[in-house]
């Protein structure tokens, strides 16, 4: 088992918009890519959970081209709201990079 | 047709050298993103920019003479940081204080993205607003509720700017990739081509290496390809990083939401050409069955105080929960007879424990030190100031179980240690809007600026 952020070559998080999160996973290689995308631990449950959101609002899409997983789900506080902690949301990827891969 | 884009954001800065071999590749247009939303509400609710004015106009001053001594469109989308009327104007003061200080006359174009009220209530009753993300309908009386609505211009009003002969456009909010895809696309360009192009350049050199945001990318669009190279010759373009480029800051990966249709990256080739430049080719472009402008409007939500300072001690630190929910309570007795509890919202951030993540935070390990932020939003200024201060005091000093540290609880760093940070803004419409005309929303006003 490894950690996604020990995989990645990139894992960031970012706002789509002040609504969205976006999280992108990449990879230096197609060996790691397939590896992840198999693996099913990437799935919208896993990440549903670690980012406390109803699992019909993760979406997860591979890119096989640049070898990226991207994971798109709301923000649980817009941006800006009283109760946001990361207005840009760049800090948000530590939950996604804790899952392990087999 | 070659497009310049000067840097992620006008303001944000480019390299002199970045510049001068953009130019010398005689260059079509020179233009430039303006703002985003990313830093948040408040700019757009405030008037104000998040780029400084002073590092805005270096920018300026070194760009627009050479577009005007060289004839050749300079075009800013999403002025002033968030593209409402204020802002704007700000961004036209300095272009004016810059032509006037090189002697430029040109004919200019204001591009007024701000979206009055009625109308955006006539589209609701009549079915035409759909929320982007998240299912809340827009409801007339959020409409109301805003302080300023803008919305996002897609190349049509660029478009007819430059039909009426404008060099200078100054455009309020306005899709990243429209200050960018305007010229190719009146010069008969293929809009996926185009769009694509686009977006990878908004970001400045984002897509090189090494990355910047403050530093020109230069693009080179023909009728079935377009080529990417850095201007700064300390970067260049990688494949890899100018595909991956491309689903920055987007929900999907290979999907690019355009007022006018959908771009689809999935057919497109990336080619390394030199070892600088990159050749993209095979994009495609599906028009909207209904145009849409995208609307972004923000409510006044409170006023804001905060006080930040270290905590140290490990006992306090190990029972900080209780230690802080005791002082909730307390404050919000202390200040009933001054507000009531519906007028301000009392917020603790603790940078060390779960600042960051809030309650996403999975991390257990005690830290010795937090970073504390006492943080106020209420219905008025003072009030937000009484909460802070009452609350403040009665953290300094609050006893605690086996308490050694009597003499204090919080290591401020400043004197004075309660800061005020004026109004605080929330997004409160950020919805799809169906148009009769991609130009509907947005006003042309043509100037004339000289400079003898």
């Amino acid at each position: 088992m490894t950690r996604l952020f020990d995989l990645a070559s990139v894992l960031r998080s970012k706002n789509a918009g002040p609504l969205t999160v976006t999280l992108d996973i990449m990879c230096a290689d197609d060996a790691t890519f397939h590896r992840i995308c198999q693996s099913g631990a990437l799935s919208a449950a896993a990440i549903a959970r670690r980012y406390k959101v109803s699992d019909n609002t993760v979406r997860i899409i591979p890119f096989e081209l640049v070898r990226t997983i991207k994971v798109s789900l709301p923000r649980r506080v817009v941006s800006g709201d009283i109760a946001d902690t990361d207005i840009y949301g760049c800090q948000q990827h530590m939950p996604l990079a804790e899952i392990e891969i087999p | 047709m070659k497009i310049v884009s000067l840097s992620g954001i006008i303001g944000y800065g480019f390299s002199e050298v970045g510049l001068r071999r953009a130019l010398d590749q005689n260059p079509d247009c020179l233009a430039s993103d303006g703002g985003s939303t990313d830093p948040g509400p408040y700019y757009l609710g405030a008037g104000v920019s998040f780029t400084n004015r002073a590092a805005t106009k270096r920018d300026l001053a070194l760009s627009l003479p050479e577009a005007i001594h060289r004839g050749i469109p300079f075009i800013i989308g999403t002025s002033g940081g968030a593209g409402g009327e204020p802002h704007l104007a700000w961004l036209r003061d300095i272009v004016d204080e810059v032509a006037r200080e090189h002697g430029l006359s040109f004919r200019m174009a204001l591009i007024h993205s701000e979206i009055g009220k009625d109308y955006l209530k006539r589209k609701i009753r009549e079915g035409r607003v759909r929320p982007l993300d998240g299912d809340t309908p827009l409801s007339e009386a959020d409409v109301e509720a805003s302080v300023r609505l803008v919305g996002q211009i897609g190349v049509d009003p660029f478009l007819a700017a430059l039909d009426d002969g404008a060099q200078v456009i100054l455009a309020g909010r306005a899709c990243d990739t429209a200050v960018f895809a305007a010229m190719p696309i009146r010069a008969g360009h293929d809009p996926g081509l185009a769009f694509h192009m686009a977006k990878i350049i908004e970001c400045g050199a984002m897509c090189a290496k090494p990355l910047s945001g403050s530093d020109v990318m230069v693009a080179d669009i023909a009728d079935d390809h377009f080529v990417l190279e850095p201007g700064n010759p300390e970067r260049c373009c990688l494949v890899e990083r100018v595909a991956a480029h491309t689903l920055y800051e987007q929900s999907s990966p290979y999907l690019i939401y355009e007022p006018d249709g959908v771009v689809d990256v999935r057919t497109a080739t990336f080619e390394q050409l030199t070892d600088r430049a990159v050749r993209v080719s095979g994009t495609t472009f599906e028009p909207a069955a209904k145009p849409t402008i995208k609307v972004e409007g923000v409510r006044l939500a409170g006023y804001r105080t905060i006080a930040l300072g270290g905590i140290r001690d490990e006992l306090m630190i190990r029972d900080i929960d209780a230690i802080l929910d005791d002082v909730r309570l307390l404050a919000g007795e202390m200040v009933a007879r001054t507000a009531s509890p519906e007028d301000f919202t009392l917020s603790f951030r603790r940078y060390g424990k779960d600042g960051v993540l809030g309650p996403l935070e999975y991390a257990a390990a005690v830290p010795h030190e937090i970073g504390l932020v006492i943080d106020v939003v209420a219905k008025t200024q003072d009030i937000a100031n009484s909460v802070c201060a009452v609350t403040r005091a009665l953290l300094l000093h609050r006893d605690y179980d086996g308490r050694k540290a009597t003499a204090g609880n919080i290591a401020f760093p400043y004197s004075p240690s309660d800061i005020e940070m004026g109004a605080v803004y929330n997004f409160n419409v950020y919805h799809l809007v169906e148009v009769d005309d991609l130009s509907e929303t947005a006003t042309v006003e043509i100037v004339e600026v000289s400079n003898p």
